[in-house]
């Protein structure tokens, strides 16, 4: 009878909501590492440039759009030119897609290893985050490559600041957005498949809407309905920390927003994980 | 003896039909149940699995009311025929899924096998692969630096150790990946039919790494078909029929069980016209098998060493020009230990008119005293399988030889078949 106190491990049915166990997480580190390293290496194996596509890839896009927008778009920036508008737009931008889009995918993506192997299923949208701060790291040591260049050349002002301590707050804001979002679209994907299609070209759209090519809107109203995007805040203020007010603005009360929204859609998308990772067997 | 699983009162409902994408007017009235707090109405519906009956529910019980403890060091053994529920219990025990009733309680890390190789990346090399399948299996990268050169010996496959495991041959992706299992050193192992896959060599090495478990004193959960691994590996049983445990005991017991528990032909061989063939094309039917003796009475015992005399009757539909009939033996464990046809025993076929036929097979006894098994079909010259009767017989070969011949006295013997032997000492 005293042996009943001391069990490792009670599965039920049913569990409460915020029942994750960080400590088996924890225990799982590794797994963590070598997914990120799977994740990062697998891609660029057997081709030429290797990690310079992490470079080239939002590069050549920012490449097109300015042939696409610059004359449309360029006369609202002032103080730094479009092209390093776009990149930093983009690369933000990218960055948070990645985090949405992977995740959102992560029950169908691995269903195979799901089905024959328990481990903590967090791990995988965890990795996915890693891995795309990560490729965001490199892509913004090149922006600022980009930067010194444009400000050395006399086209870009930057002004340094005590908004740039901002910055990597932005960062982990920008990951566990798109983290939860990703996951409350992927707990729901495992069983109505619809949103796969509808996430592709919904982020896509998103883009258009959010101050990614173009500032955002001096109409009020439209101003008010960007705004409601929890990106739009923080990708102006990345912009003005870098490329300065004719770039961006900064507006506290935005940023607030888009933290609470992050803070809430996380808890959301723990409490809806939590539930879907022990059934989602029978459903995907 | 300590107890490291404790499985109470377990259950696991399915949806059948439209797997997985249920309606949403079903998962609300689920959500409303269960936000009034009653039960959810879905888990009363649910019938047992029997899978050769057609449901009356759109749910059913793929596992209901399971209950059993696993003390330390127990091999158990979980047998069953295709659908009884064994896999999910071991998916449940491995927490790749949850259970819809009951509780789990486990002590001791538990490692799953229930597949070799999960999580190999193709592009990725052989080491990397290593050491990403055993983090996946729960092994930390402390654990498996230690034991890669040891990983890597047991695979034999050094030299492609840094190619892509793309490239590599199924057999060596295989060896790589069961010896990464192979290293894993939980307290509770659990395993699938991995044995199914691989060769020969193959599976000697999971049995044999089996056995090394559970000769540390760890726990191992079997789930397998093949009885004689079954029989030697295990100590404890369990047989598993429509979602429930029928048996739990010896692995030979349970296995008694299980093989008593096929469907028999009902009196004396005669073989019911709903009696549930495994195989028919409706060209013919087995109406009899019967095994006879001298005095033509249907008898289920044969003396030791007295001749085998089968009749069966045959119902001809079609009519049939070139029938082969064979008789499969089977041993209690499964195993096939000797078969007879007229084609290859008498180099005939049988040409077969419309209507009813009888035969009749005689043949030595060469079998030991114990139970046997017989499998029987019809079949075409070129192959074709008009009828066949999984374990449709069973019979049993005495130790006594009848009044005439010298009983068999002896305890034991080993095999089913004795082939006549002469000795003599020469020097």
């Amino acid at each position: 009878m005293q042996q009943e106190e001391k069990w490792d491990l009670v599965v039920k049915p049913q569990s409460s909501l915020f029942d994750i166990n960080f400590k088996e997480v924890w225990r799982y580190r590794d797994l963590l590492v070598l997914f990120v390293k799977r994740d990062i290496v697998a891609v660029y194996k057997q081709t030429i440039l290797g990690p310079i596509w992490f470079v080239l890839q939002p590069l050549v896009q920012t490449i097109v759009f300015n042939f696409a927008f610059s004359s449309s778009f360029s006369k609202e920036i002032s103080g730094c030119p479009y092209f390093l508008f776009t990149f930093c737009g983009l690369t933000c931008w990218n960055y948070f897609a990645e985090c949405l889009n992977n995740t959102s995918n992560t029950f169908i993506n691995n269903a195979s290893i799901f089905g024959k192997v328990y481990f903590p299923r967090l791990i995988t949208p965890l990795s996915i985050v890693t891995s795309s701060v990560i490729k965001f790291l490199i892509q913004f040591v090149f922006f600022l490559a980009l930067l010194v260049y444009f400000v050395a050349s006399g086209r870009s002002g930057f002004e340094m600041s005590w908004y740039v301590l901002l910055v990597p707050f932005l960062i982990i804001l920008m990951a566990f957005l798109g983290l939860s979002i990703g996951i409350i679209i992927s707990s729901m994907t495992t069983k109505y498949r619809d949103l796969r299609f509808l996430i592709a070209f919904g982020v896509q759209l998103l883009m258009f809407l959010s101050p990614v090519l173009m500032r955002v809107s001096e109409n009020p109203r439209i101003h008010f309905l960007q705004m409601l995007n929890p990106m739009s805040s923080i990708l102006e203020t990345f912009k003005f920390v870098f490329l300065g007010s004719g770039a961006g603005t900064i507006s506290w009360m935005g940023l607030l927003y888009s933290t609470v929204f992050t803070i809430v859609s996380f808890f959301v998308a723990v409490v809806i994980f939590n539930k879907v990772e022990k059934s989602f067997m029978d459903t995907v | 003896m300590s107890l490291v699983i404790k499985v109470e009162d377990l259950g696991k409902l399915y949806r059948l039909g439209k797997v997985g994408t249920g309606t949403i007017s079903h998962d609300l009235n689920r959500w409303f149940a269960k936000m009034r707090g009653k039960e959810d109405p879905t888990l009363k519906l649910g019938s047992t699995n029997d899978r050769t009956q057609k449901a009356d529910s759109d749910y059913v019980w793929a596992l209901k009311n399971i209950n059993f403890e696993v003390n330390q060091g127990d091999v158990l053994g979980i047998i069953g025929r295709n659908g009884a529920g064994k896999s999910t219990l071991l998916k449940i025990l491995s927490r790749t899924t949850s259970p819809s009733t009951g509780s789990y309680k486990t002590r001791g890390r538990i490692a799953s096998l229930l597949e070799v190789g999960t999580g190999f990346h193709p592009e990725l090399s052989g080491r990397e692969n290593v050491f990403l399948n055993g983090a996946i299996l729960g092994m930390t990268k402390q654990e498996i630096k230690r034991n890669f050169d040891e990983i890597v010996a047991f695979s034999g496959v050094e030299r492609y150790i840094d190619t892509p495991v793309k490239r590599y041959s199924s057999g060596m992706y295989v060896r790589l990946a069961f010896a990464v299992a192979a290293h894993l050193e939980p307290e509770i192992l659990i395993v699938d039919e991995v044995l199914a896959v691989g060769d020969q060599e193959f599976q000697d090495k999971c049995i044999g790494k089996m056995k090394d478990v559970a000769g540390q004193g760890r726990t191992v959960l079997f789930v397998s078909h093949n009885m004689v691994a079954i029989k030697n590996l295990c100590t404890r049983g369990l047989f598993m029929r429509n979602g429930q445990i029928e048996f739990d005991g010896t692995s030979q017991q349970a296995i008694d069980a299980y093989f008593s528990s096929m469907p028999k032909t009902s009196e004396k061989g005669i073989i019911p016209d709903d009696y549930p063939r495994e195989y028919n094309t409706g060209k013919v039917f087995m109406r009899k098998i019967q095994l006879m003796n001298n005095a033509d009475a249907v008898i289920d015992e044969v003396f030791f060493e007295s001749k085998i005399k089968i009749r069966m009757t045959l119902f001809v539909i079609e009519e049939i020009k070139d029938a082969v009939i064979d008789v499969t033996f089977t041993s209690r464990d499964g195993i096939q230990i000797t078969h007879s046809t007229n084609l290859f025993d008498d180099k005939t076929f049988f040409q077969l008119s419309k209507g009813e036929h009888e035969f009749e097979i005689t043949m030595d006894n060469h079998f030991q005293p114990g139970n046997y098994s017989i499998t029987t079909g019809v079949h075409l010259e070129n192959g074709l399988t008009l009828e066949y009767l999984e374990n449709i017989f069973d019979f049993s070969v005495l130790r006594s030889a009848g009044s005439d011949k010298e009983d068999f006295k002896y305890d034991w013997a080993h095999g089913w078949i004795r082939v006549p032997a002469t000795w003599k000492q020469l020097s």
